[in-house]
């Protein structure tokens, strides 16, 4: 840095700055190891478990372009199923069931399909933007639907064989390994969605996201901004997909179905978008709740989650994880007032 | 093989059905920009207000069709100056979190009102049957169908065109900041639209069991095909939803009838391709 160097503060030095916010904090070291609590708390729920994982990796890939990029979309599962069935029909038609591997073809078929996509999406906003992106999924689905020759139809796709992992581990029927495959996927792409949101080039998107007319006025391509997060969104969704199908072995029409798309939204949104572990924990929530209830009753779930909604969005605008830093800076507020009269009382 | 008149007069008659369900969305998302995903909800309740009325009460049917408007319009009114009047100025995201939470409710509270089962309705006699004109199979049901679809969107341009009321609407669709400027009551306006708007919806509903019958996945299951109509017309033009619905019934069935092995691929192609074509619909004018 020089000279320069010798006088910077934090705030103003964007070298600092950048640091600053990718620092590793205590309570995410925390939150991770919490992650491996089910092993020893709830042996018996590990499928569950592992569920919850590939939500929360698909949550967290949608929050990449709605919560940094502001992409409302309407049918992200497109990616979701498209990972999956690559995997399956990997394993099905091709006789190849090598896990790793499999889940980076399904990364790459899903991220070429978002990367298709991108040219159309990235263009629009608002009703239309909404309106595309749901055609674009429901297009899948009827695709997928229709051929039945490649992916089962309304069947789904039987006898998808994993081989073992790293030739070592078997799937298990009680998911050990099922939930250690999908909770490591987490943890790696979590790292690289962490890395991009931290750059400039994610600062850059958050720009766009608050003034889409501005960051072109001071030089930044939108455009090319918005397709590249969308295609690394899509990728990221299609490898959670993929890891869905290895471990449960069965890919049906639901990946696609636009009621996973809502869903996907319907968690991120509770836990707070625009900061990746609001994915998580809404993920989280999510599926232990629908677990419980609709075990109940399946089909009185919506309208808990109906009403979770209209609550989340009157009360709770930034969602669980929105509505605790608010409460936090309330409680900093507090205490500076308490100081300020203590202060003033000497 | 299906005559293909045929094929056109039942697209049509879908067409018409869609255009009832689909016109108020058209015309308030427009005006406010309010993207209100639960419009469908609305058309649900006045399907089952007709089926029970009907079915349980023994109302007769053309009885029950005014009480379902009235049903749909006074709800979404309450629920308009409740909840919605409060998210104008809230993002799309936001609106559609809403008003999706809404359907999700309505998809409960009916399943647990009236089950999942698919409900059907017994039309008078002089609905039932069909004649033939020129090679032309036509049911009774559906002609009635399009004479009160016609009817409405007459009495709407009507409205839209000559009355005060209309000139007022067209004012708020057309730039809300300066009707407000002018003095005019944007709020009570689109209260009154609205309820309008869900009415027909609701009016649509019932209309639409005898047809493609119903059950509690109706606010789902039209949703898209209101959305398709809405965004394709383009937003507050009734002509447009009007053209749009035509074009979407008669290519559903036609699609149905002579593609089946497509299914509903081809309507959701047509639709992403004239969305990139023209954003704002066929007759969108912004």
């Amino acid at each position: 840095m020089g000279t320069a160097a010798s006088a910077p503060t934090v705030g103003l030095d964007p070298v600092a700055m950048l640091d600053a916010r990718s620092r590793w904090r205590s309570i995410e070291t925390l939150l991770w190891l919490a992650a491996l609590l089910p092993f020893w708390l709830a042996p018996t729920h590990l499928q569950l478990a592992s569920q919850i994982a590939v939500t929360a990796l698909f949550a967290v890939s949608l929050d990449l372009i709605l919560g940094y990029a502001g992409i409302v979309s309407m049918g992200h599962a497109a990616f979701f199923g498209l990972g999956a069935y690559t995997a399956g029909i990997l394993s099905v038609k091709i006789g190849w069931g090598e896990p790793i591997s499999g889940l980076l073809v399904a990364g790459i078929v899903a991220g070429i399909g978002g990367y298709l996509s991108s040219l159309i999406v990235c263009r629009f906003r608002h009703l239309a933007l909404i309106m595309i992106t749901l055609g674009i999924g429901v297009m899948l689905h009827e695709l997928a639907n229709t051929s039945h020759g490649l992916t089962g139809g309304a069947d789904g796709l039987q006898g998808i064989r994993t081989w073992k992992f790293l030739g070592v581990w078997s799937l298990d029927i009680y998911g050990y390994v099922a939930y250690s495959y999908a909770l490591i996927v987490l943890f790696v792409v979590f790292l690289v969605a962490r890395r991009i949101v931290q750059s400039p080039f994610g600062l850059a998107l958050q720009g766009i996201r608050e003034n889409a007319l501005r960051m072109p006025a001071i030089g930044a391509p939108s455009q090319s901004h918005l397709r590249k997060i969308y295609t690394i969104a899509a990728a990221m969704a299609g490898i959670a997909g993929a890891v869905l199908a290895q471990t449960t072995e069965t890919v049906s029409l639901e990946v696609l179905s636009f009621q996973r798309s809502a869903d996907v939204l319907v968690m991120l949104i509770l836990g707070g978008t625009g900061r990746l572990y609001g994915g998580i924990i809404g993920a989280i929530i999510y599926m232990l709740a629908r677990d419980h209830l609709s075990g109940l009753n399946p089909q009185y779930w919506y309208f808990w989650i109906g009403l979770l909604l209209i609550g989340v969005v009157t009360l709770l605008p930034n969602g669980i994880l929105g509505g605790l830093s608010k409460i936090r800076a309330l409680g900093g507020m507090y205490n500076l007032r308490i100081g300020r009269l203590l202060r003033g009382a000497r | 093989m299906i005559p293909f008149l045929t094929v056109m007069f039942d697209g049509f008659a879908y067409g018409m059905l869609l255009f009832l369900l689909s016109v108020g969305l058209s015309v308030t998302l427009g005006m406010m920009n309010f993207v209100n995903l639960a419009h469908c909800s609305f058309a649900m309740i006045g399907a089952y207000v007709t089926i029970t009325l009907t079915e349980t009460l023994g109302v007769p049917f053309l009885a029950t069709l005014p009480l379902a408007f009235l049903a749909s319009a006074i709800v979404s009114v309450v629920l308009e100056r409740a909840l919605f009047q409060r998210f104008y100025r809230a993002t799309d995201l936001d609106q559609c979190l809403l008003t999706i939470g809404i359907v999700f409710v309505s998809i409960a509270v009916v399943a647990y009102f009236y089950g999942t089962t698919l409900q059907s309705i017994k039309v008078p006699a002089y609905l039932q049957g069909s004649f033939n004109v020129g090679g032309v199979t036509m049911g009774v049901y559906r002609v009635f169908l399009i004479a009160i679809a016609l009817f409405v969107a007459a009495a709407l341009v009507i409205c839209i065109e000559k009355t005060s009321f209309g000139a007022r609407i067209r004012a708020a669709v057309d730039n809300q900041r300066m009707a407000r400027g002018l003095g005019l009551d944007v709020d009570r306006i689109f209260a009154l639209t609205f309820a309008l708007g869900s009415g027909l919806a609701g009016l649509g509903g019932a209309l639409a069991i005898q047809m493609v019958g119903l059950d509690n996945d109706f606010a789902f299951r039209y949703l898209i095909y209101v959305l398709i109509v809405v965004s394709v017309g383009g937003l507050g033009s009734i002509g447009g939803s009007f053209a749009a619905a035509v074009l979407l019934g008669i290519s559903d069935v036609a699609c149905k009838y002579y593609a089946p092995q497509f299914g509903a691929f081809l309507i959701y192609a047509v639709m992403v391709g004239i969305l990139m074509w023209r954003p704002h619909g066929l007759f969108g004018r912004r």
